[in-house]
């Protein structure tokens, strides 16, 4: 995972709540092993029609939202299904970062392990962020992880919280399986004092 | 100091505590495994020259993208959409390699991942399970810690039998009272869930208790901790009782003999001790509760089937007026629609919520004699190949068959509609799944989740129909 630095981007306003993981990337296009080239099915039911010619009101379609970086979603954005094919199809379709008022789990850890940053504002913000995101397509934010801040067009910056360890990673482009493999010693002393509870290929 | 149930199970999993630099590292007593959400792990475990640790603690099994179409004359089933296959052909490939047991498509062990844990006596309590399936919550019902996980964090199970967790907060869901008859377990859980919504549960791992839950089978108590999920509870979880061991007793994978005993002993310690604390607590009345339907996009959109679809200019909070307005749209229908008597094109009985055999006997019990209308096309999608087997033993593929419906082979099938099995655009659909998302079923589709009573009730009368009014008559006959 390459490091996650500071970027200044726009914003593409979703303001739906409830945004599932059937939205952001829908069931038929799982049937992949590998995770590339989901950019292009990301929100696909609602960007397209079913002769797959992109529908003009939906805002990733709009030219004006081209290269938005920033997707900014309703209240409980991710929530449905552990489908790591929802942050892949994200950063396909080019975003670095997703703000909601709060985030489901099992979204919320996905992203993070892909460098896909969510961020958490408080209501007043998510709403002012829509506004601005509405009324000027061209309206920059920075987003900025190692002060876990955002700057908003006025200079006006607000926190956002993050663990510290997935914040550490994020910053390193450390991958936390390396970290789990370095705790050998630990897991084989678990093992030796807790029996197996099952064992499958019996 | 007293101890809830998760707590109990929580601390007997830490490899290494939580401190204020990284999350805790937790043991996985079993890791479920299926062909959508592993290949990208394989793949990373073989970039990086790793094994699979514990072969012994995971199962593979193929569920979601498998077709539930007949078998031919050699007795396959064939897999015609050439993506699913290469999918499907890989999962075969990477538990080859790396000595992963696994369940093949069709052979006599086969089915919906949650369906064949419990099943074959794999879910136990006290467990931590982990698949990389939202509904992994429904191993809960055993008083097991059973939570979702994603491709990356499926790579860091299978590579090192851990995972990096943050300690959830806790809510207890106390359900009291006793369920009127043609209300089920799949009642509650969408009472419940309409309760609190669907972000309701973020953040916490659910306890279910009181009376209601206690009165349940294991199959209904699946269904209850199944659905944690589509309240924002990674993991919901019931205390193991009487009822639990009785259930997994015998099972091939359950402990025998003398270990059974100490088994048990052991598990009769988990239940959360009395004046253990929760962060937050949520209470239902079951003796009120009648049968749930669903009629938005999301579960959390739900209502007693008798009442009416609320209107969108009576919702205060803005964002949440938006999501219903739109939510009506796609479904096409009206504020103060009363969906008794709506005609609908398709009954779906399946799915890891409702598809184990005591929901097939309830269904089967309530169509015998009678049959699916001509509208509707019922399809019966037993979760697993055990449960088929079991089903056709006790001649409930005959009753399903002469009414009408489809009897399919096991899988997810249109509860996801990856495999083909699909509504078409605009169709509406009773289903016993989970989710009722846009398109969920099929692109277009339109789904009211609902029990398996309130959906034969339906397809017999080819119109939402309150399934009470179906035993009623049964009585009265
Ligand atoms: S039946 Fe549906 S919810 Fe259950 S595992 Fe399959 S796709 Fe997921």
């Amino acid at each position: 995972m390459k490091p996650f630095k500071a970027f200044s981007g726009t914003l593409a306003p979703l303001p739906i709540n409830d945004i599932d993981t059937d939205q952001i990337i829908p069931a038929r296009f799982l049937k992949v092993t590998d995770k590339n080239g989901l950019g292009e099915a990301c929100f696909s039911d609602w960007r397209y029609e079913s002769d797959g010619t992109p529908k003009s009101d939906f805002v990733l379609n709009k030219p004006e939202y081209k290269g938005a970086t920033i997707l900014i979603g309703g209240n409980n954005f991710g929530c449905g299904s552990s489908r790591e094919h929802a942050p892949w199809a994200l950063m396909g379709a080019g975003f670095k970062a997703v703000i909601s008022t709060y985030f489901a789990d099992i979204f919320r850890n996905n992203a993070l392990k892909n460098g896909l940053l969510p961020i958490v504002v408080d209501e007043e913000t998510h709403r002012q962020l829509i506004s601005l995101a509405q009324e000027d397509p061209q309206t920059q934010i920075k987003v900025d992880l190692e002060a876990q801040m955002i700057t908003l067009p006025d200079g006006r910056t607000v926190e956002f919280p993050i663990d510290g360890f997935s914040k550490y990673c994020l910053l390193n482009g450390v991958d936390q399986l390396g970290y789990l493999l370095s705790l050998e010693d630990a897991i084989v002393e678990y093992e030796s004092t807790h029996p197996a509870r099952v064992n499958t290929t019996q | 100091m007293p101890k809830t149930l998760f707590e109990k199970v929580w601390e007997n999993h830490i490899v290494k505590p939580q401190t204020a630099d990284t999350p805790a590292v937790l043991y996985i007593d079993l890791h479920l495994v299926h062909e959508v959400t592993s290949p990208q792990a394989f793949t990373l475990l073989r970039e990086r020259g790793l094994k699979v640790r514990r072969p012994d603690k995971t199962l593979a099994t193929m569920d979601h993208s498998t077709p539930t179409t007949p078998r031919n004359a050699d007795g396959i089933i064939p897999v015609l959409d050439t993506q699913a296959a290469f999918q499907l052909d890989f999962l075969t490939k990477n538990c080859q390699e790396f000595g992963v047991p696994l369940y093949s498509l069709g052979t006599e062990n086969q089915g919906i991942v949650h369906v064949i844990g419990p099943e074959q006596g794999f879910t136990q309590p006290g467990m931590t399970i982990v698949c990389g399936d939202s509904h992994t919550s429904t191993h809960g019902a055993f008083g097991a810690l059973a939570f979702g996980i994603g491709t990356s964090e499926v790579a860091h199970v299978l590579a090192t039998q851990c995972l990096l967790q943050n300690k959830p907060k806790t809510m207890a869901i106390r359900v009291d009272g006793r369920l009127q008859d043609g209300v089920t377990a799949k009642d509650i859980i969408l009472a419940v869930i309409a309760k609190i919504g669907v972000g309701g549960g973020t953040g916490y791992v659910f306890e279910y208790m009181g009376e209601a839950i206690r009165s349940l089978n294991m199959e209904g108590r699946m269904t209850i901790c199944n659905m944690s999920i589509e309240g924002g509870a990674r993991a919901g979880m019931i205390a193991p009782d009487e009822t639990t061991f009785e259930y997994i007793a015998g099972r091939p994978a359950a402990p025998k003999g003398e270990a059974w005993e100490r088994a048990v002993a052991d598990w009769r310690q988990l239940p959360s001790d009395d004046g253990a604390v929760f962060d937050a607590e949520v209470s239902l009345d079951a003796n009120t509760l009648v049968p749930m339907i669903t009629y938005g996009t999301n579960p959390g959109m739900g209502m007693a089937i008798t009442d009416r679809v609320p209107d969108p200019d009576s919702v205060k909070d803005i964002s949440e007026r938006i999501a219903l307005d739109k939510a009506l749209r796609y479904m096409d229908l009206q504020p103060g629609q009363s969906l008794i008597g709506k005609p609908i094109h398709v009954v779906f009985l399946g799915s890891c919520t409702n598809s184990r055999i005591s929901d097939l006997r309830q269904a089967a019990k309530l169509l015998r004699g009678r049959r699916v209308a001509d509208n509707v096309r019922m399809m019966v999608v037993p979760g697993s190949q055990r449960v088929k087997a079991q089903a056709e033993a006790e001649g409930l593929d005959r009753i399903f068959k002469e009414a009408g419906a489809e009897w399919r082979e096991a899988g997810c099938s249109m509860c996801i509609a990856m495999n083909g099995d699909q509504l078409k655009p605009g169709e509406y659909a009773v289903s016993t799944s989970n989710r009722n998302f846009e398109g969920r079923q099929g692109k277009g589709g339109r789904t009211f989740l609902a029990s398996p009573l309130t959906a034969v009730a339906t397809a017999i009368n080819g119109v939402i129909t309150d399934p009470r009014e179906m035993l009623e008559r049964e009585v009265a006959y």
